[in-house]
Protein backbone atom coordinates (compact mmCIF):
# COMPACT_ATOMS: atom_id res chain seq x y z
CA UNK A 1 0.00 0.00 0.00
CA UNK A 2 1.19 3.32 -0.85
CA UNK A 3 2.16 5.47 2.51
CA UNK A 4 0.34 8.42 0.88
CA UNK A 5 -3.11 6.89 0.95
CA UNK A 6 -3.00 5.91 4.85
CA UNK A 7 -4.33 8.75 6.87
CA UNK A 8 -2.18 11.07 8.83
CA UNK A 9 -3.36 13.02 12.43
CA UNK A 10 -1.01 14.93 14.32
CA UNK A 11 -2.68 15.81 17.72
CA UNK A 12 -0.80 18.58 19.62
CA UNK A 13 -1.06 22.52 20.72
CA UNK A 14 0.35 25.28 18.70
CA UNK A 15 2.50 26.68 21.65
CA UNK A 16 4.17 23.11 21.97
CA UNK A 17 7.93 23.08 20.60
CA UNK A 18 7.55 18.92 20.84
CA UNK A 19 4.24 19.09 18.42
CA UNK A 20 6.82 21.57 15.93
CA UNK A 21 8.94 18.50 15.46
CA UNK A 22 6.60 16.29 14.22
CA UNK A 23 5.08 18.68 11.89
CA UNK A 24 8.38 19.81 10.32
CA UNK A 25 9.54 15.81 9.86
CA UNK A 26 5.91 15.69 7.90
CA UNK A 27 6.57 18.72 6.22
CA UNK A 28 10.22 17.76 5.20
CA UNK A 29 8.37 14.11 3.76
CA UNK A 30 5.41 16.49 2.14
CA UNK A 31 3.27 14.15 3.94
CA UNK A 32 -0.41 15.16 3.73
CA UNK A 33 -1.49 15.36 7.49
CA UNK A 34 -4.77 16.52 9.92
CA UNK A 35 -4.08 18.65 12.25
CA UNK A 36 -6.30 18.57 15.58
CA UNK A 37 -5.61 21.33 18.07
CA UNK A 38 -5.84 20.21 22.09
CA UNK A 39 -6.90 23.15 24.22
CA UNK A 40 -4.81 21.85 26.55
CA UNK A 41 -6.44 24.03 29.64
CA UNK A 42 -9.81 23.47 28.89
CA UNK A 43 -9.28 19.41 29.62
CA UNK A 44 -7.63 16.82 27.51
CA UNK A 45 -9.83 15.10 24.19
CA UNK A 46 -11.14 11.25 24.36
CA UNK A 47 -9.05 10.97 21.06
CA UNK A 48 -6.13 11.91 23.16
CA UNK A 49 -6.44 10.06 26.14
CA UNK A 50 -7.00 7.26 23.78
CA UNK A 51 -4.50 7.52 21.91
CA UNK A 52 -1.53 8.46 24.91
CA UNK A 53 -3.00 6.49 27.54
CA UNK A 54 0.77 6.42 29.41
CA UNK A 55 1.04 10.02 28.97
CA UNK A 56 -1.56 11.71 27.71
CA UNK A 57 0.41 14.13 26.29
CA UNK A 58 1.06 15.61 22.76
CA UNK A 59 2.25 15.05 19.92
CA UNK A 60 0.37 12.37 18.85
CA UNK A 61 1.00 11.13 15.46
CA UNK A 62 -1.99 8.92 14.55
CA UNK A 63 -1.08 7.09 11.29
CA UNK A 64 -3.91 4.89 10.06
CA UNK A 65 -5.46 3.62 13.41
CA UNK A 66 -1.77 3.95 14.87
CA UNK A 67 -0.85 6.51 17.45
CA UNK A 68 2.87 7.13 17.76
CA UNK A 69 3.67 8.84 20.90
CA UNK A 70 6.87 11.18 22.06
CA UNK A 71 8.25 13.49 19.68
CA UNK A 72 11.66 12.31 19.10
CA UNK A 73 10.43 8.70 18.67
CA UNK A 74 7.87 10.16 15.84
CA UNK A 75 10.29 11.89 13.88
CA UNK A 76 12.43 8.90 13.61
CA UNK A 77 9.46 7.34 13.16
CA UNK A 78 8.55 9.85 10.22
CA UNK A 79 12.20 9.28 9.15
CA UNK A 80 12.09 5.66 8.41
CA UNK A 81 8.22 5.09 6.85
CA UNK A 82 8.60 7.85 4.49
CA UNK A 83 11.80 6.57 3.56
CA UNK A 84 12.23 7.60 -0.65
CA UNK A 85 12.26 11.15 0.33
CA UNK A 86 14.73 13.66 2.23
CA UNK A 87 16.93 11.76 5.21
CA UNK A 88 16.58 13.46 8.41
CA UNK A 89 18.64 11.30 10.56
CA UNK A 90 22.06 11.31 8.91
CA UNK A 91 23.12 7.89 7.46
CA UNK A 92 26.30 7.16 9.53
CA UNK A 93 25.86 5.62 12.90
CA UNK A 94 28.54 7.41 14.73
CA UNK A 95 26.68 10.91 13.41
CA UNK A 96 23.15 9.22 14.15
CA UNK A 97 24.79 8.53 17.52
CA UNK A 98 25.87 12.06 18.20
CA UNK A 99 22.33 13.50 17.33
CA UNK A 100 20.21 11.07 19.39
CA UNK A 101 22.89 12.53 22.39
CA UNK A 102 22.49 16.28 21.73
CA UNK A 103 18.85 16.00 21.52
CA UNK A 104 18.53 13.56 24.48
CA UNK A 105 20.64 16.28 26.08
CA UNK A 106 18.07 19.07 24.74
CA UNK A 107 15.50 17.26 26.22
CA UNK A 108 16.84 16.24 29.51
CA UNK A 109 18.83 19.05 30.81
CA UNK A 110 18.59 21.94 28.36
CA UNK A 111 15.17 22.81 27.83
CA UNK A 112 14.22 21.89 31.67
CA UNK A 113 16.32 24.77 32.73
CA UNK A 114 14.63 27.03 30.29
CA UNK A 115 11.21 26.40 32.39
CA UNK A 116 13.38 26.53 35.39
CA UNK A 117 13.82 30.13 35.21
CA UNK A 118 9.88 31.02 34.50
CA UNK A 119 8.96 29.52 37.81
CA UNK A 120 12.07 30.08 39.53
CA UNK A 121 11.73 31.43 43.23
CA UNK A 122 14.26 34.59 44.11
CA UNK A 123 16.89 35.71 42.06
CA UNK A 124 19.71 33.24 43.18
CA UNK A 125 17.62 30.35 41.53
CA UNK A 126 16.80 32.73 38.02
CA UNK A 127 20.58 33.09 37.88
CA UNK A 128 21.48 29.44 38.01
CA UNK A 129 19.20 28.60 35.83
CA UNK A 130 19.95 31.29 33.28
CA UNK A 131 23.72 30.60 33.75
CA UNK A 132 22.77 26.79 32.87
CA UNK A 133 20.94 27.37 30.10
CA UNK A 134 24.18 29.69 28.55
CA UNK A 135 26.81 26.88 29.31
CA UNK A 136 24.42 24.61 27.39
CA UNK A 137 24.25 26.97 24.31
CA UNK A 138 27.91 27.33 24.62
CA UNK A 139 28.36 23.49 24.32
CA UNK A 140 25.74 23.70 21.25
CA UNK A 141 28.02 25.87 19.46
CA UNK A 142 30.74 23.69 19.54
CA UNK A 143 28.72 20.69 18.58
CA UNK A 144 27.49 22.82 15.72
CA UNK A 145 30.73 24.03 14.22
CA UNK A 146 31.43 19.63 14.42
CA UNK A 147 28.02 18.47 13.21
CA UNK A 148 27.71 21.35 10.05
CA UNK A 149 31.09 21.34 9.16
CA UNK A 150 30.95 24.79 7.17
CA UNK A 151 27.51 24.08 6.43
CA UNK A 152 24.05 26.40 7.15
CA UNK A 153 22.53 23.40 9.76
CA UNK A 154 23.48 20.59 11.54
CA UNK A 155 22.28 18.03 8.90
CA UNK A 156 24.13 19.70 6.56
CA UNK A 157 22.43 21.05 3.41
CA UNK A 158 19.27 20.79 4.84
CA UNK A 159 17.64 20.55 8.10
CA UNK A 160 17.87 17.74 9.86
CA UNK A 161 17.60 15.61 13.34
CA UNK A 162 19.14 17.80 15.33
CA UNK A 163 18.40 21.03 13.61
CA UNK A 164 14.42 19.87 14.56
CA UNK A 165 14.96 18.69 17.81
CA UNK A 166 17.14 21.86 18.83
CA UNK A 167 15.11 24.71 16.85
CA UNK A 168 11.78 23.84 17.87
CA UNK A 169 12.71 25.66 20.93
CA UNK A 170 13.42 28.89 19.65
CA UNK A 171 9.99 30.76 19.80
CA UNK A 172 9.97 29.76 23.28
CA UNK A 173 14.03 31.22 23.51
CA UNK A 174 13.10 34.08 22.05
CA UNK A 175 10.20 34.83 24.61
CA UNK A 176 12.91 34.01 27.31
CA UNK A 177 15.44 36.42 26.22
CA UNK A 178 12.16 39.32 26.12
CA UNK A 179 10.61 38.56 29.89
CA UNK A 180 14.04 38.45 31.24
CA UNK A 181 15.90 40.99 29.98
CA UNK A 182 18.82 39.07 28.52
CA UNK A 183 20.83 38.11 25.35
CA UNK A 184 20.81 34.19 25.64
CA UNK A 185 21.77 33.80 21.82
CA UNK A 186 24.46 36.27 20.84
CA UNK A 187 27.48 37.86 18.42
CA UNK A 188 30.08 36.84 21.34
CA UNK A 189 29.82 33.49 22.80
CA UNK A 190 26.85 31.91 19.78
CA UNK A 191 27.69 33.13 16.73
CA UNK A 192 26.95 30.49 14.77
CA UNK A 193 23.93 29.30 16.55
CA UNK A 194 22.77 33.33 16.31
CA UNK A 195 23.16 32.76 12.58
CA UNK A 196 21.53 28.94 11.82
CA UNK A 197 18.32 30.23 14.46
CA UNK A 198 17.92 32.68 11.43
CA UNK A 199 17.95 30.24 8.86
CA UNK A 200 16.07 27.86 10.91
CA UNK A 201 12.98 29.88 11.26
CA UNK A 202 12.58 31.08 7.96
CA UNK A 203 13.31 28.29 6.32
CA UNK A 204 10.29 26.57 4.47
CA UNK A 205 9.50 23.66 6.36
CA UNK A 206 9.46 25.54 9.30
CA UNK A 207 8.50 29.10 8.89
CA UNK A 208 4.56 28.08 8.85
CA UNK A 209 4.33 26.42 12.29
CA UNK A 210 6.54 28.16 14.29
CA UNK A 211 4.42 30.24 16.34
CA UNK A 212 4.82 34.26 16.98
CA UNK A 213 6.79 35.44 19.11
CA UNK A 214 4.20 37.54 20.15
CA UNK A 215 1.77 35.84 20.26
CA UNK A 216 3.86 32.93 22.28
CA UNK A 217 4.58 35.53 25.08
CA UNK A 218 1.12 36.33 26.09
CA UNK A 219 0.70 32.84 26.31
CA UNK A 220 3.69 32.33 28.59
CA UNK A 221 2.29 35.34 31.09
CA UNK A 222 -0.63 33.48 30.97
CA UNK A 223 1.03 30.11 32.00
CA UNK A 224 3.25 31.68 34.77
CA UNK A 225 0.32 33.53 35.92
CA UNK A 226 -1.25 30.55 36.76
CA UNK A 227 1.70 28.18 38.31
CA UNK A 228 2.17 30.87 40.34
CA UNK A 229 -1.28 31.58 41.73
CA UNK A 230 -2.35 27.71 41.38
CA UNK A 231 -1.75 25.22 44.12
CA UNK A 232 1.17 22.47 43.96
CA UNK A 233 0.55 20.07 41.45
CA UNK A 234 0.49 16.57 42.25
CA UNK A 235 3.28 14.89 41.06
CA UNK B 1 38.22 -6.38 14.20
CA UNK B 2 41.09 -6.46 17.23
CA UNK B 3 39.45 -5.89 20.75
CA UNK B 4 41.05 -3.00 21.98
CA UNK B 5 39.43 -1.37 18.68
CA UNK B 6 36.19 -1.81 20.94
CA UNK B 7 36.19 -0.43 24.75
CA UNK B 8 33.56 -0.26 26.98
CA UNK B 9 34.32 2.44 30.42
CA UNK B 10 32.11 1.13 33.27
CA UNK B 11 31.17 0.10 36.84
CA UNK B 12 29.69 -3.48 37.53
CA UNK B 13 26.46 -2.33 39.75
CA UNK B 14 25.56 -0.06 37.18
CA UNK B 15 21.83 -1.29 34.89
CA UNK B 16 23.26 0.74 32.36
CA UNK B 17 26.50 -0.27 31.71
CA UNK B 18 24.78 -3.59 31.01
CA UNK B 19 22.59 -2.82 28.20
CA UNK B 20 26.22 -1.81 25.89
CA UNK B 21 27.64 -5.55 27.37
CA UNK B 22 24.34 -7.68 26.29
CA UNK B 23 24.40 -5.52 23.13
CA UNK B 24 27.86 -6.74 22.36
CA UNK B 25 27.93 -9.90 23.59
CA UNK B 26 24.60 -10.71 21.32
CA UNK B 27 26.63 -9.31 18.23
CA UNK B 28 29.47 -11.55 19.22
CA UNK B 29 31.61 -8.05 19.45
CA UNK B 30 34.89 -8.58 21.25
CA UNK B 31 35.72 -5.79 23.62
CA UNK B 32 38.10 -3.97 26.40
CA UNK B 33 36.09 -3.85 29.79
CA UNK B 34 37.53 -1.07 32.09
CA UNK B 35 36.04 -0.73 35.22
CA UNK B 36 35.38 2.32 36.52
CA UNK B 37 35.10 2.96 40.31
CA UNK B 38 31.65 5.01 40.82
CA UNK B 39 32.67 5.20 44.24
CA UNK B 40 35.66 7.29 43.89
CA UNK B 41 36.72 9.96 41.48
CA UNK B 42 36.16 9.34 37.81
CA UNK B 43 39.04 8.76 35.34
CA UNK B 44 41.16 10.52 33.27
CA UNK B 45 39.33 8.65 30.39
CA UNK B 46 35.98 9.31 31.63
CA UNK B 47 36.04 12.33 31.85
CA UNK B 48 37.66 13.21 28.41
CA UNK B 49 35.17 10.54 26.75
CA UNK B 50 31.93 12.00 28.59
CA UNK B 51 32.99 15.63 28.73
CA UNK B 52 28.86 16.66 29.60
CA UNK B 53 27.81 14.25 31.62
CA UNK B 54 30.86 12.32 32.99
CA UNK B 55 28.76 9.17 33.37
CA UNK B 56 29.42 5.31 32.43
CA UNK B 57 28.63 3.59 30.35
CA UNK B 58 30.73 4.55 27.38
CA UNK B 59 31.49 3.22 24.28
CA UNK B 60 34.49 3.84 22.66
CA UNK B 61 34.85 2.32 19.15
CA UNK B 62 38.27 3.25 17.61
CA UNK B 63 38.91 6.54 18.83
CA UNK B 64 34.79 7.73 18.94
CA UNK B 65 33.21 8.03 22.12
CA UNK B 66 29.65 6.86 21.94
CA UNK B 67 27.19 8.09 25.32
CA UNK B 68 24.30 7.54 26.97
CA UNK B 69 23.18 3.39 27.36
CA UNK B 70 20.53 3.44 24.64
CA UNK B 71 22.24 5.03 22.13
CA UNK B 72 24.92 2.87 22.70
CA UNK B 73 22.67 -0.13 21.82
CA UNK B 74 21.17 1.69 18.65
CA UNK B 75 24.76 2.43 17.62
CA UNK B 76 25.43 -1.17 18.27
CA UNK B 77 22.75 -3.01 16.34
CA UNK B 78 23.56 -0.12 13.57
CA UNK B 79 27.55 -0.69 12.92
CA UNK B 80 27.24 -4.47 13.37
CA UNK B 81 24.45 -5.07 11.50
CA UNK B 82 24.53 -8.43 10.14
CA UNK B 83 24.67 -10.39 13.56
CA UNK B 84 21.10 -11.01 14.88
CA UNK B 85 18.99 -7.31 15.04
CA UNK B 86 18.59 -5.67 17.83
CA UNK B 87 15.97 -3.18 17.10
CA UNK B 88 12.70 -4.96 15.69
CA UNK B 89 12.77 -4.39 11.58
CA UNK B 90 9.08 -3.04 11.59
CA UNK B 91 8.97 0.72 12.25
CA UNK B 92 5.98 0.60 14.08
CA UNK B 93 7.38 -2.23 16.59
CA UNK B 94 10.50 0.36 16.50
CA UNK B 95 8.74 3.35 17.42
CA UNK B 96 6.49 1.37 20.40
CA UNK B 97 10.19 0.16 21.22
CA UNK B 98 11.54 3.49 21.82
CA UNK B 99 8.44 4.42 23.25
CA UNK B 100 8.72 1.87 26.50
CA UNK B 101 12.07 2.38 26.81
CA UNK B 102 12.02 6.17 27.05
CA UNK B 103 8.93 5.15 29.63
CA UNK B 104 11.51 2.84 31.67
CA UNK B 105 14.20 5.52 31.51
CA UNK B 106 12.35 8.70 32.22
CA UNK B 107 9.28 7.20 34.78
CA UNK B 108 9.66 3.69 35.68
CA UNK B 109 13.54 3.66 36.58
CA UNK B 110 13.61 7.02 38.97
CA UNK B 111 10.61 5.50 40.84
CA UNK B 112 12.52 2.51 41.28
CA UNK B 113 15.70 4.33 42.59
CA UNK B 114 13.36 6.25 44.67
CA UNK B 115 12.61 3.15 46.74
CA UNK B 116 16.41 3.02 47.55
CA UNK B 117 17.05 6.53 48.56
CA UNK B 118 13.80 7.43 50.03
CA UNK B 119 13.56 8.67 53.54
CA UNK B 120 10.73 8.24 55.35
CA UNK B 121 8.13 5.28 54.91
CA UNK B 122 5.63 7.12 53.34
CA UNK B 123 7.99 8.14 50.81
CA UNK B 124 8.51 5.14 50.49
CA UNK B 125 5.19 3.40 50.08
CA UNK B 126 4.53 6.09 47.08
CA UNK B 127 7.87 5.13 45.63
CA UNK B 128 7.14 1.41 45.50
CA UNK B 129 3.53 1.85 44.21
CA UNK B 130 4.69 3.62 41.18
CA UNK B 131 7.05 0.85 40.35
CA UNK B 132 4.23 -1.26 41.14
CA UNK B 133 2.11 0.59 38.26
CA UNK B 134 5.00 0.73 35.75
CA UNK B 135 5.32 -3.01 36.34
CA UNK B 136 1.81 -3.42 35.65
CA UNK B 137 2.11 -1.58 32.62
CA UNK B 138 4.82 -3.53 31.08
CA UNK B 139 3.20 -6.84 32.10
CA UNK B 140 0.48 -5.97 30.02
CA UNK B 141 2.94 -5.03 27.03
CA UNK B 142 4.80 -8.23 27.50
CA UNK B 143 1.56 -9.78 26.56
CA UNK B 144 0.55 -7.72 23.93
CA UNK B 145 4.50 -8.19 22.05
CA UNK B 146 5.79 -11.20 23.22
CA UNK B 147 2.61 -13.28 21.63
CA UNK B 148 3.20 -16.53 24.01
CA UNK B 149 7.07 -16.19 23.11
CA UNK B 150 9.79 -16.01 25.97
CA UNK B 151 11.26 -12.12 25.39
CA UNK B 152 9.66 -9.01 24.49
CA UNK B 153 10.84 -9.61 21.27
CA UNK B 154 9.63 -12.79 20.62
CA UNK B 155 12.38 -16.07 19.98
CA UNK B 156 15.12 -13.63 21.17
CA UNK B 157 16.18 -10.72 22.96
CA UNK B 158 15.57 -7.48 21.89
CA UNK B 159 15.87 -3.88 22.25
CA UNK B 160 13.01 -3.71 25.24
CA UNK B 161 14.46 -6.81 27.10
CA UNK B 162 17.75 -5.69 27.60
CA UNK B 163 16.22 -2.16 28.15
CA UNK B 164 14.32 -3.48 31.00
CA UNK B 165 16.38 -6.71 32.26
CA UNK B 166 19.38 -5.00 33.02
CA UNK B 167 17.13 -3.79 36.25
CA UNK B 168 16.52 -7.33 37.30
CA UNK B 169 19.40 -8.09 40.16
CA UNK B 170 18.05 -4.24 41.47
CA UNK B 171 14.86 -5.15 41.46
CA UNK B 172 16.11 -8.08 43.82
CA UNK B 173 17.77 -6.22 45.84
CA UNK B 174 15.33 -3.38 46.34
CA UNK B 175 12.59 -6.76 47.09
CA UNK B 176 14.95 -7.77 50.19
CA UNK B 177 15.50 -4.10 51.30
CA UNK B 178 11.39 -3.32 51.02
CA UNK B 179 10.37 -6.86 52.30
CA UNK B 180 7.76 -6.57 49.35
CA UNK B 181 7.56 -8.81 46.23
CA UNK B 182 7.88 -6.64 42.92
CA UNK B 183 7.60 -9.04 40.45
CA UNK B 184 5.34 -11.71 41.89
CA UNK B 185 2.75 -14.45 40.46
CA UNK B 186 -0.03 -12.40 41.32
CA UNK B 187 0.17 -9.15 39.17
CA UNK B 188 3.17 -10.08 37.25
CA UNK B 189 3.21 -13.59 36.42
CA UNK B 190 4.65 -13.39 33.03
CA UNK B 191 7.54 -10.79 33.77
CA UNK B 192 8.14 -13.26 36.69
CA UNK B 193 8.84 -16.25 34.15
CA UNK B 194 10.68 -13.56 31.76
CA UNK B 195 12.58 -12.55 33.90
CA UNK B 196 14.48 -16.19 34.51
CA UNK B 197 14.72 -16.77 30.72
CA UNK B 198 16.31 -13.12 30.61
CA UNK B 199 18.84 -13.76 33.55
CA UNK B 200 19.82 -16.98 32.39
CA UNK B 201 20.38 -16.47 28.88
CA UNK B 202 23.92 -16.65 27.64
CA UNK B 203 24.41 -12.77 26.72
CA UNK B 204 23.43 -11.93 30.26
CA UNK B 205 24.55 -14.23 32.63
CA UNK B 206 28.13 -13.89 32.70
CA UNK B 207 27.28 -10.10 33.30
CA UNK B 208 25.05 -9.87 35.92
CA UNK B 209 26.39 -8.48 39.24
CA UNK B 210 25.60 -11.26 42.36
CA UNK B 211 22.53 -9.96 44.42
CA UNK B 212 24.73 -10.54 47.85
CA UNK B 213 27.60 -8.08 45.92
CA UNK B 214 24.79 -5.60 45.18
CA UNK B 215 22.77 -5.16 48.16
CA UNK B 216 25.95 -4.56 49.78
CA UNK B 217 27.18 -1.98 47.49
CA UNK B 218 23.34 -0.63 48.05
CA UNK B 219 23.98 0.22 51.42
CA UNK B 220 26.66 2.05 50.52
CA UNK B 221 25.04 4.00 47.75
CA UNK B 222 22.36 5.06 49.65
CA UNK B 223 24.17 6.42 52.81
CA UNK B 224 26.38 8.42 50.09
CA UNK B 225 23.10 10.15 48.21
CA UNK B 226 21.36 10.48 51.83
CA UNK B 227 24.60 12.33 53.23
CA UNK B 228 24.93 14.34 49.36
CA UNK B 229 21.06 15.31 50.05
CA UNK B 230 21.21 16.43 53.75
CA UNK B 231 24.39 18.76 52.58
CA UNK B 232 22.41 20.35 50.24
CA UNK B 233 19.65 21.42 51.86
Amino acid sequence: MDENDVKVKVLGSWSSPFVMRAMIALNIKSVNYEYLEERLWEGKSELLLKSNPVHKKIPVLIHGDKPICESLVIVQYIDEVWSSTPSILPSDPHERATDRFWAAYLDEKWFPSMRTIAIAQGEDARKAAIAQLEEGLVLLEEAFGKCSKGKPFFGGDQIGYLDIAFGCFLGWLRVTEKMSVINLLGEAKTPALLKWAHRFCSDAYVKDVMPETEKLAGFGKMIMAKLRGAAPPKS
Amino acid sequence: MAESDVKVLGSWPSPFVLRARIALHLKSVNYEYIEENLLESKSELLLKSNPVYKKVPVLIHGDKPICESLIIVQYIDEVWSSAPSILPSDAYERANSRFWAAYVDDKWFPALRGVLVAESEDAKKATIAQVEEGLVLLEEEFRKLSKGKAFFDGDNIGYLDITIGCFLVWIEVIEKFSEIKLLNETKTPCLLEWADSFSSHAAVKDVLPEADKLAEFSVKLRAKFLKARATSK
